[in-house]
């Protein structure tokens, strides 16, 4: 494995600019080079570690036969498009762009090596030789918001969201049906903190809500503070992407995590059979992109019971999050009952569902 | 829970939300009293943050942690010193430079340190005031650290203002050359006035490392540095205004906030610039007497020294 940091992208550049322009056909005898891009440092927690773990299991699981290059904490924008396009010079034949900024750089590159195959998480253009995938975190986010309303006491639950986009309001609405489908009282109070990671604001937010009297605070951001102010203010947290328990011990309830490790190595088996093609990926807990974190001390037998259910009833497809009838905040009936919502309707969510306090921001 | 108790805690979270921007931007408004603009305070507070937060880690003890985070902010602000002061590089570009160089540093010598988590400081209930209702939970119990920074406004506030040292440190900042005229080291007081900077801004990184968000994150200061920094311009360097200020700029974030938390749609745009637009308003509006700015703004602010004489 080599990693390359930022001072290393000059040599690699270099490098690059000395190397033949990689063969598409694969040979046996030598590894497949593989590359990933990360937008934010690898740390230990967070969407950009959970990815790294995904490169890790695909180390393990196939040992010598590939080789893996990451580069963390790349700008989208400019940057990134120099990074990826550094990769496939260099020879690497299997890419994996993981933030949804890197979409349009992704796809330009790609047009300049036809032979590298693309995979470009979160985003929505594909090419011949660019596939996309993602993985369906609202079912986390149900089953999250399940376990809230079991276990909430002042049927308040304060969530603190980073931007007000259809990934995350779907998360939102996800996390609300669930909550509910099992205690129709409570209510979600959000809290748009304008930045995907800023641990001061998230903390700040969580500080808010729970001055408010949630007694339950769950989070669409990076970072572990919401966590942190949970555990010192005596209430309970759901963490996002990463097992955030080491912040709260006793706070921390579960989290919703990815999982992407399975996914990179059934790409990377493609692409040395010669069998990849373009396809798009949105797994979830069927797949095993999806789990719940280990349940901490705060959730009941009862609890845990009726989660592990609804966990295999979504598996196995009898429960969908957004199954009607789903209502909007208006009490209007979006989907009706006996059908459920498209993938396409999830991707553009723009709406509350019922049991989310406030308007919608634009 | 009724509007009272909404605004006792908006209140609370402010003083601590404001607390950063009160160190860091005292610490400035003496450096820049001296005559030196120092646009690195974001960079210093990352190492302050990040050596806080390391030396707690090692040391058990966080107030080794907030010892070594003001150390490492002097040590950062003595290389900009030695640039500006001493090799005479335009203090602007030398500011940018600090600030990159910090963020990066940082990030580079906290990557062992993410995700370990510490016990940050917990706050100390003053005997029989903090018992006061309503005012006892807003004044009187707070960690070490915020009754520190009431302490450093109340000091420099004195210092500047009240005495002998304070006079001369004005003067230079006035006019270097009548100030080295009459005698004055010129280089070894602005020396002192940077390196007081570099300690506050190391503390304020501390503060959000061990009291705010008690661990190391990349970054994690994301932009208060520059906060600190408009702070002072806007307060038309008066160390009253840069205090309302900070804690201006801590509320109407948490209003902000809690109107959310409440349910009142507001677009998070709007949201994210609010703070800094109503601080800017407020102290342009109070400092909008052209012939006080001119006569508060350091006449040498900026300006390069070379002794000739």
């Amino acid at each position: 494995m080599t990693i390359v940091s930022g001072f290393k992208r000059i040599a690699l550049a270099a490098m690059a600019a000395t190397a033949l322009t990689a063969s598409g056909a694969y040979a046996a005898e030598e590894p497949l080079k593989i590359g990933f891009v990360y937008v934010s440092p690898v740390g230990d927690a967070g969407w950009t570690y959970q990815h790294d773990l995904g490169r890790k299991q695909l180390e393990a699981e196939l040992g010598d036969k590939i080789t893996t290059t990451f580069v963390e904490s790349v700008p989208e924008g400019a940057d990134a498009e120099r990074v990826i396009r550094d990769f496939a010079a260099d020879g690497h034949e299997l890419i994996f762009t993981t933030s949804f900024g890197y979409m349009n750089p992704t796809v330009k590159v790609a047009r300049m090596f036809p032979k590298v195959a693309f995979d470009h998480a979160t985003g929505y253009k594909r090419g011949k030789n660019v596939s996309t995938y993602l993985a369906r975190f609202y079912e986390g986010r149900y089953l999250t918001g399940v376990l809230a309303g079991l276990t909430t006491k002042s049927n308040k639950i304060g969530y603190i969201a980073a931007f007000p986009i259809p990934e995350v309001v779907r998360g939102i609405n996800a996390f609300t049906r669930g909550l509910r489908s099992v205690n129709p009282d409570a209510d979600v109070n959000v809290v748009w903190v304008s930045s995907w990671y800023d641990p001061g604001k998230e903390r700040e937010a969580a500080e808010t809500l729970i001055a408010q009297g949630a007694d339950i605070v769950t989070q669409h951001t990076d970072s572990t503070a919401p966590v942190q102010a949970a555990e010192d203010r005596g209430v309970h947290a759901i963490g996002y992407h990463s097992d955030m328990s080491k912040y709260g011990p006793n706070a921390h309830l579960t989290a919703t995590t990815h999982h992407w490790g399975d996914f990179y190595i059934s790409e990377a088996n493609a692409v040395m059979d010669g069998t990849w093609e373009s396809t798009d990926t949105w797994g979830g807990i069927k797949e095993g992109m999806i789990k719940l974190a280990p349940f901490g001390p705060g959730v009941s037998d009862e609890t845990k019971k009726v989660v592990a259910e609804r966990e295999a009833a979504i598996a196995s497809g009898e429960l969908h999050p957004f199954a009607g009838p789903v209502k909007d905040q208006a009490g209007t009936v979006r989907i009706a009952e006996g059908e459920v919502m498209s993938d396409g309707d999830m991707l553009g969510f723009d709406w509350y569902v019922e049991g989310v306090v406030g308007e919608l921001p634009n | 829970m009724d509007g009272f108790d909404t605004l006792l805690a908006i209140l609370i979270a402010t003083i601590r939300a404001g607390t950063p921007l009160v160190f860091a931007a005292i610490g400035e408004l003496v450096t820049e009293k001296s005559g030196v603009l120092n646009l690195g305070i974001e960079g210093m507070m990352l190492i302050g943050a990040v050596t806080g937060f390391i030396f707690t880690v090692l040391t058990g003890n966080p107030y080794i942690g907030i010892l070594a985070a003001m150390v490492a902010g002097v040590a950062i602000s003595l290389i900009f010193g030695v640039l500006t002061l001493s090799l005479m590089t335009n203090q602007v570009a030398t500011g940018l430079a600090l600030t990159i160089f910090g963020i990066g540093l940082s990030a580079f010598v906290g990557l062992a340190y993410i995700g370990t988590p510490i016990d940050g400081l917990d706050p100390i209930a003053i005997p029989v005031l903090s018992e006061i209702p309503v005012l006892g939970p807003l004044l009187f119990n707070h960690d070490i650290m915020i009754y520190g920074s009431i302490l450093l406004f109340v000091v420099v506030s004195w210092f500047l203002y009240r005495t002998r040292a304070g006079l001369i440190l004005r003067a230079v900042g006035e006019s270097h050359d009548a100030a080295h005229a009459i005698g004055y080291s010129v280089l070894k007081i602005r020396y002192l006035a940077v390196m007081f900077g570099g300690a506050m801004s190391g503390i304020a990184g501390a503060y959000l490392s061990l009291v705010y968000t008690p661990q190391w994150a990349e970054n994690m200061t994301a932009g208060r540095g520059w906060i600190a920094l408009a702070l002072v311009v806007f307060a038309t360097w008066r160390p009253g205004r840069v205090l309302a200020g900070a804690y201006l700029f801590g509320f109407i974030t948490i209003s902000g906030l809690h109107v959310q938390a409440l349910g009142y749609a507001i677009s998070s745009h709007l949201m994210a610039m609010l703070p800094y637009l109503a601080t800017v308003l407020v102290l342009v509006i109070i400092s909008r007497d052209a012939t006080k700015i001119r006569l508060n703004a350091p006449a040498s602010l900026g300006r390069p020294f070379h002794p000739t004489a």
